[in-house]
């Protein structure tokens, strides 16, 4: 056994505050004492906490994510790797996941969402795919809440600070607000980039007595614990969890990325693992596991900034802008040269090895000795009790409104309001693809030196899915589909990011399994597999959960650029409504925004009138100018963003609150001029599509049945109420 | 011709500028080469010496401040100072003017915010090859993207690039605080232009705009040699 006690560094004696410290269960820890025959050494139990936590291990949730669909001809490779990867046609691929960084982001702002950013965007450039587009679904607290301005302020700035330096442009993504999540919010990044498919790297090592290499950054003391206070609740300690949270410098991970795919190139790589949560100690089992070897280390060898650094920090940092990679070592001489170039940090740390053991040494000392299968094989897996989420009471009457009154109280709430405030801090057309910038539906990027495109988009209703979890977990993948056809996109596949509460508690466990059958559901009637993915628990503070949040991170294709739904309503176009209308208004935008009310059910997700009606809007993208998907607000808030973008006024028919702020699904509006909307009609009724003319376009004027308002003085409120609400 | 584009760790708009020059001079068989910061010479018969946009070394120090401390960057003061065309955009513009080669420097935004969006310029001088193919008061749409690019000169010098006739493009509705709403500045041989919009991200009519393409037209036309004789 590991000798610790003539160890320099002399170690803690693990005794009982230290395992508990580590979140480690007793159960957990009597697991561990049967694995290794004697008990752990600090530095063992550090490893330990970082492979079983929840935010490594996905203990709570592995049993049910194996239930979702991961597969179809699109697929090139699922969940396991770093990132998703789907078939593009041409030899091309596109490689994407989206990935919260919750807490840190909490504790502070700035650097969490930063290095948020930085970690997907290594999960995307570890496997050989330079990153093309970025999104990100934000969740704060309510606007009047003393944290979220400064919390806003700082996210916004952290996400631009990292992607813009970095070179990547963000095409979309999601703002909310409500009290849910007033302690703790919720940061989720989305990137996608674009490889050749014969030029996919991995992470399984192979070979044995091959040089495991560092790579980039140097090792600091930041992040230790990192992962482990990721999966714990809030409470007032927090601020002195500051500490944790990693420091981000995209300029290093600029050149890491630059220097990576240089390095792919010359044919050095064997197999190469991002350092992210849990660093070296993740990445070099993840590479061992996979490979079927084991794995010794020498941590002098390591690249540190800071003195004295023990085996325990070392293991356990999560300094940024670092990789591991197995090398051929016939090539070393032209990778470093490369890393030279760079001025980057390449260190060979240790080799693989034919036993099956995870070895660590710390000048010569051992300080780690660990069957390496077990860390990630023997990992918990929990079957955590859970309730199915009572139906919810159906909806008292809703008065009638003034439909201008309605939509003109909508749109000046930040939830409802243009988020250019936002998105304008964001690079949006670095790399010049990006076809359609955010603030309406999807993303568009062309795929550089082809014609096709790709289409981005990030959704989730979480008053829905706290109302009826399974049909609000199907309405996330179902109004990403929407968004993804509204712009003429074929949907392609989906990544997911599970944030929810604590799911020791059954109500919550319960959230997350009717989530989870609900997005398995609509992936599969959709044709949308989710190949990536990330789950975030314990997102509670002071006992209390958030709304449970699985955001859906989209991508979809359009091959022929002459699919694509890319102009605007125009004067004197004919506005039609694909779909039915039955007048939902159950957790709608406008009983929580105006009436202040969270009551009802969620809206029906009919997947076959999705998939019918979204067919139908690409089988006749030539006969329809603009588009847009019926989400949060209707057909009133449709027909104004729709009239906004186009500069051109709207007038729509209905006046009753139910038709026009109802949330049915499987519904698009689109506008086209007289002869093409006949033409629709005629086509709809032949593929048994709900169609119906509600209105048209013109003038200078909303209105809505008799009331309405000139367009310009919306548009003021819509354009300047985010930024006046964080004032 | 013949473009070089300089490369600097940080830098992320140089494909892009490859691409619109490429493109607006593909029938003049144009040339471009991207030059690594650390190469002390640029190749033979270069016309025109390209900053692109980015963060070069991370915007570190002062944005552009180290880029111009770069072996490659004392390789473009000769070819500035043979009498050679430059053109900086966006980190390009911050590099030009650490370098010495315009007058001024651009600060943090008015705002204090990274801002990225597609703004209207007034085109101010016809006179030099960069804006020769627009004319005076013409209004193009050019997108912007950065956190530093608040133009500051003295009054003196402000009187003096007026005076001279050298401010190349002014913002319609100034979106970061610079002096004289100046969003392009010549130099006094009217050969190195400086601006924050980006002519490049205009430059394709797919990604919604074509008012650059004028600029990167009237590039392709530059002979080789010609900065030796003028």
């Amino acid at each position: 056994m590991p000798q610790t006690a003539q160890n320099a560094n002399q170690e803690p004696e693990v005794n009982a505050d230290l395992i508990a410290a580590h979140g480690i269960s007793d159960e957990e820890y009597a697991n561990i004492l049967r694995i290794l025959n004697r008990a752990p050494t600090y530095t063992e139990l550090g490893i330990f906490s970082a492979m079983w936590n929840e935010h490594c291990s996905y203990k709570s949730s592995k049993k049910w994510l194996r239930t979702l669909p991961t597969t179809g001809p699109q697929v090139i490779c699922g969940p396991g790797e770093n990132a998703g990867i789907v078939d593009i046609g041409d030899g091309q691929c596109v490689v994407f996941k989206m990935e919260s960084h919750n807490h840190p982001s909490y504790i502070e702002p700035f650097q969490g969402a930063a290095t948020g950013m930085g970690g997907i965007l290594r999960d995307v450039f570890t496997m050989g795919a330079r990153p093309v587009a970025a999104m990100n679904s934000l969740s704060f607290g309510e606007i009047t809440h003393p944290k979220t301005k400064s919390l806003v302020n700082g996210v916004v700035a952290g996400i631009g600070g990292y992607g813009n330096c970095f070179g990547v442009p963000t095409v979309g993504g999601e703002v909310r607000f409500d009290p849910s999540y007033n302690g703790n919010c919720l940061v989720n990044a989305f990137a996608a980039g674009i490889a050749d498919t014969d030029k996919i790297f991995y992470s399984a090592a192979s070979g044995i007595g091959m040089p495991v290499v560092y790579l980039g950054a140097k090792t600091g003391r930041d992040g230790v614990g990192g992962a482990t206070m990721a999966s714990a609740e809030f409470d007032d300690s927090i601020e002195e969890k500051r500490p944790t949270v990693q420091v981000g410098d995209p300029f290093t991970e600029k050149r890491l990325m630059e220097a990576t795919l240089e390095l792919m190139a010359t044919g050095a790589v064997i197999s190469i693992q991002d350092m992210g949560a849990a660093g070296l100690t993740c990445s070099a089992v993840e590479m061992g596991d996979k490979g079927d070897l084991g794995v010794r280390l020498d941590l002098e060898c390591v690249p540190v900034r800071e003195e004295n650094m023990t085996a325990y920090e070392m293991m356990l940092s999560e300094s940024q802008e670092r990789m591991l990679m197995v090398l051929n070592p016939e090539l070393e001489d032209v990778a470093k040269a490369v890393f030279d170039k760079w001025d980057l940090d390449f260190a060979i740390v240790g080799e693989t090895i034919a036993e099956d053991r995870f070895e660590i040494r710390l000048h010569g000392t051992l300080m780690a000795d660990l069957p390496l299968k077990a860390l990630s094989g023997n990992a918990p897996e929990y079957d955590r009790p859970w309730v199915e989420t009572p139906p919810a009471a159906p909806l008292a009457d809703v008065p009638e409104i003034d439909p201008i009154d309605g939509l003109r109280a909508l749109i000046s709430t930040p939830n409802y309001a243009s988020k250019h405030w936002v998105f304008e801090q964001y690079d949006t057309q670095v790399m010049a693809d990006t076809v359609r910038t955010p603030g309406a539906g999807a993303g568009l990027i062309r795929v550089h030196g082809t014609e096709k495109m790709l289409a981005f988009t990030s959704d989730v209703t979480p008053r829905y899915v706290m109302a009826n979890p399974y049909m609000g977990g199907a309405q996330a993948v179902a109004e990403a589909y929407r968004n993804l056809t509204a712009q003429g996109a074929n949907p392609l596949a989906t990544t997911d990011n599970l944030n929810f509460g604590n799911p020791e508690k059954p109500e919550i466990m319960g959230q997350f399994v009717g989530a989870i059958k609900g997005i398995g559901a609509a992936v599969a009637a959709l044709d949308m597999p989710i190949v990536s993915g990330n789950v975030s628990l314990y997102n509670e503070s002071y006992g209390t959960g958030i709304n449970p949040t699985p955001t859906i991170g989209a991508v979809g294709i359009i091959t022929n650029p002459e699919h694509a739904i890319l102009d605007c309503a125009r004067d004197g176009h004919v506005a039609l409504l694909i779909g039915t209308t039955n007048g939902h208004l159950g957790q709608s935008a406008l009983l929580a925004e105006v009436f202040h009310r969270v009551e009802g059910d969620a809206p029906e997700v009919d997947l076959v009138a999705e998939k019918r009606n979204g067919t139908f809007i690409r089988d006749n993208h030539e006969l329809i100018k603009a588009c847009t998907d019926l989400g949060d607000g209707g057909l009133a808030l449709a027909a104004f963003e729709m009239a906004q973008t186009a500069g051109v006024g709207v007038h729509i028919d209905a006046t009753d609150t139910a038709t026009l702020f109802g949330e049915d699904q499987a519904r698009y509006l689109v506008a086209c001029n007289f002869d093409q909307a006949e033409a629709l009609m005629i086509n709809a009724a032949r593929a048994g599509v709900p169609i119906e003319t509600v209105g048209r376009f013109g003038g200078d004027n909303v209105r809505f049945g008799t009331s309405d308002a000139p367009l310009a003085d919306l548009s003021q409120v819509y354009q300047d109420s985010f930024a006046n609400a964080l004032a | 011709m013949h473009a070089a584009i300089l490369v600097f760790p940080g830098s992320n708009c140089d494909r892009d500028l490859k691409v619109a020059f490429e493109a607006a001079g593909a029938a003049e068989g144009v040339k471009v080469s991207m030059i690594w910061h650390k190469d002390q010479e640029l190749p033979d018969g270069v016309d025109i010496v390209a900053v692109p946009g980015g963060f070069s070394f991370g915007d570190y120090l002062r944005c552009g401040a180290i880029a111009a401390n770069s072996p490659v960057s004392e390789a473009l003061r000769k070819h500035v100072a043979r009498g050679g065309y430059a053109l900086g955009i966006c980190n390009g513009f911050q590099v030009l003017t650490e370098t010495g080669l315009l007058p001024g420097a651009l600060r943090r935004n008015a705002d204090q915010k990274f801002t990225c969006k597609t703004v209207a310029l007034d085109v101010a001088t016809q006179n030099s090859v960069f804006t020769s193919e627009y004319s005076v008061g013409q209004r193009i749409n050019t997108p912007i993207a950065n956190h530093d690019g608040n133009y500051f000169v003295d009054a003196d010098t402000l009187a003096q690039l007026r005076a001279e006739d050298r401010i190349a493009f002014t913002y319609v509705d100034n979106p970061n605080g610079s002096v004289g709403d100046i969003a392009g500045v010549l130099s006094a041989n009217r050969r190195v232009l400086g601006m924050m919009p980006h002519p490049e991200r205009a430059a394709d009519a797919a990604l919604g705009g074509t008012d650059g393409v004028a600029m990167f037209r009237a590039l392709s036309g530059l002979a080789a040699g010609v900065m030796a004789t003028a």
